[in-house]
C-alpha cells in the first residue's frame, strides 16, 4: 500500500476531501458540535492508515498539496478584515484590551498547568504557542527547543476544541456580540476558529482574522520571556 | 479568466511575505507578513477589493480541509504524546477555555458599556 501512496499525486488530497465531506455530512445530520468535520476527517484517515499500514510520509506525499494552500488562505483573511475596518476603528480599545489580556491569560494558564503537572521545558515550550496560527507556533516551538511536530498537532487540536466549545461559553457568560465571539474564536483557535466565526457572520469572521494577527505578535513577544520560566 | 488576477495577487502577496520573512530577522512567518501586506494594499486602494474578493472568499471557504493532513500527523507524534496524555488534554482544554472566555467576555463588557 505504501508503494501506491508514494507514487500517487492525488490519493492523499482526495482522501482529505472525501473524509471532510463525510464529516460535514455527519455534522449536519447529527447537529452535534463535538462531531466537528475536521475532527471526523482526521479520525477516519488515521483509522484507514492504521488498518492498511500506510506511513504518514507516504500519505503526506500527496496530501501536502492541500496543506500548501494554508499560507495563501491565511493571507486572504486580509479581505474580511479590510471589509470591516470601520468596526476595528470604532472598537479599537476594546479589541486590543481583550486580545492582550486574553492571550496573556492563555499563556499563563499553560505555564501554571505545566508547573502543576511537572512538565519539562521541552514539553512546556511545545504547548506554549498552542492558540496561534501554525506557522508562527512552529517557529516559536523550534526557537525555544520544543518538539515541532507535536506543536503542530497541538495547534490543530486546540483549533477544533475552540470551535466546539464556543457556544456553551457564550451561553454561560451571556456573550451576544459578534465582535466578542469572533475575537474569542480567533484568539483561542486561530484559523480554525476564524473559519467557524466566518460561518456565524462576516463581522465575526473579520474579528477572527484580526485576532490571528494580533495574538501571533503578542505571543511571539511574550514567549521570549515566558519560555524561560520552566 | 475571472479568477486569474485575484489568484495572482494573493499568491504574489504570499510570495512577498516569504521574501520579507527571509530578509527581516524577526520570528514572524510569511503568512502574517502576507496578510498585513494585502491589508495595506486594500487600505491604500492599490488593490481594489473587487479584484481579490472572489478567490479570497473561495480560499477562506475551503480552509478547514487544509488542516486535515497536519492533523493526521498525530500518527507520528503519538508515541511521545501517549505518556503524558492526561496532563496534555487537561492543559489543552483548560487553557483553550480560558483564552476563549477571557477574550470574548472582556470585549463584550467594554462594547456593551459604550452603548
Amino acid at each position: 500500500m505504501n508503494d501506491f501512496f508514494t507514487q500517487s499525486s492525488f490519493v492523499g488530497a482526495v482522501m482529505c476531501l472525501a473524509a471532510f465531506l463525510f464529516g460535514k455530512w455527519i455534522n449536519k445530520k447529527t447537529k452535534l458540535p463535538f462531531l466537528n468535520p475536521l475532527l471526523i476527517a482526521i479520525i477516519i484517515i488515521v483509522a484507514f492508515m492504521l488498518i492498511f499500514n500506510v506511513d504518514y510520509d507516504a500519505f503526506n506525499n500527496s496530501a501536502k498539496y492541500i496543506s500548501y494552500l494554508i499560507t495563501p488562505a491565511t493571507v486572504a483573511l486580509a479581505i474580511p478584515l479590510y471589509k470591516h475596518i470601520a468596526l476595528l476603528k470604532k472598537h479599537f480599545a476594546a479589541i486590543i484590551a481583550a486580545l492582550v489580556v486574553g492571550t496573556f491569560s492563555g499563556l499563563l494558564s499553560v505555564y501554571v498547568l505545566s508547573l502543576l503537572f511537572g512538565l519539562n521545558h521541552e514539553m512546556y515550550v511545545t504547548l506554549l504557542p498552542k492558540s496561534i496560527t501554525t506557522a508562527v507556533g512552529m517557529s516559536i516551538s523550534e526557537e525555544f527547543g520544543g518538539i515541532v511536530t507535536i506543536t503542530v498537532i497541538t495547534i490543530i487540536i486546540t483549533g477544533i476544541l475552540g470551535a466546539i466549545i464556543d457556544e456553551p461559553i457564550y451561553r454561560i457568560l451571556h456573550i451576544k456580540s459578534s465582535i466578542a465571539k469572533g475575537l474569542g474564536l480567533g484568539a483561542a483557535s486561530h484559523v480554525i476558529g476564524t473559519s467557524k466565526a466566518m460561518g456565524i457572520d462576516e463581522e465575526c469572521g473579520a474579528m477572527g482574522s484580526l485576532s490571528i494577527v494580533v495574538c501571533s505578535i503578542i505571543t511571539v513577544i511574550a514567549s521570549t520571556f515566558m519560555s524561560g520560566l520552566i | 479568466m475571472t479568477f486569474l488576477k485575484p489568484l495572482s495577487i494573493i499568491f504574489a502577496c504570499t510570495f512577498a511575505g516569504e521574501l520579507m520573512r527571509y530578509t527581516i530577522p524577526l520570528p514572524i512567518p510569511a503568512n502574517i507578513y502576507g496578510l498585513l501586506l494585502l491589508f495595506f494594499l486594500l487600505v491604500t486602494k492599490i488593490v481594489p477589493l473587487s479584484s481579490v474578493e472572489s478567490t479570497g472568499n473561495f480560499l477562506i471557504d475551503i480552509m478547514p480541509v487544509m488542516f486535515v493532513p497536519a492533523g493526521v500527523g498525530i500518527i507520528s507524534s503519538w508515541k511521545s504524546l501517549s505518556s503524558i496524555l492526561l496532563p496534555y488534554i487537561a492543559i489543552l482544554v483548560i487553557s483553550t477555555i480560558v483564552v476563549h472566555s477571557v477574550t470574548a467576555k472582556i470585549a463584550d463588557v467594554i462594547i456593551n458599556k459604550k452603548r
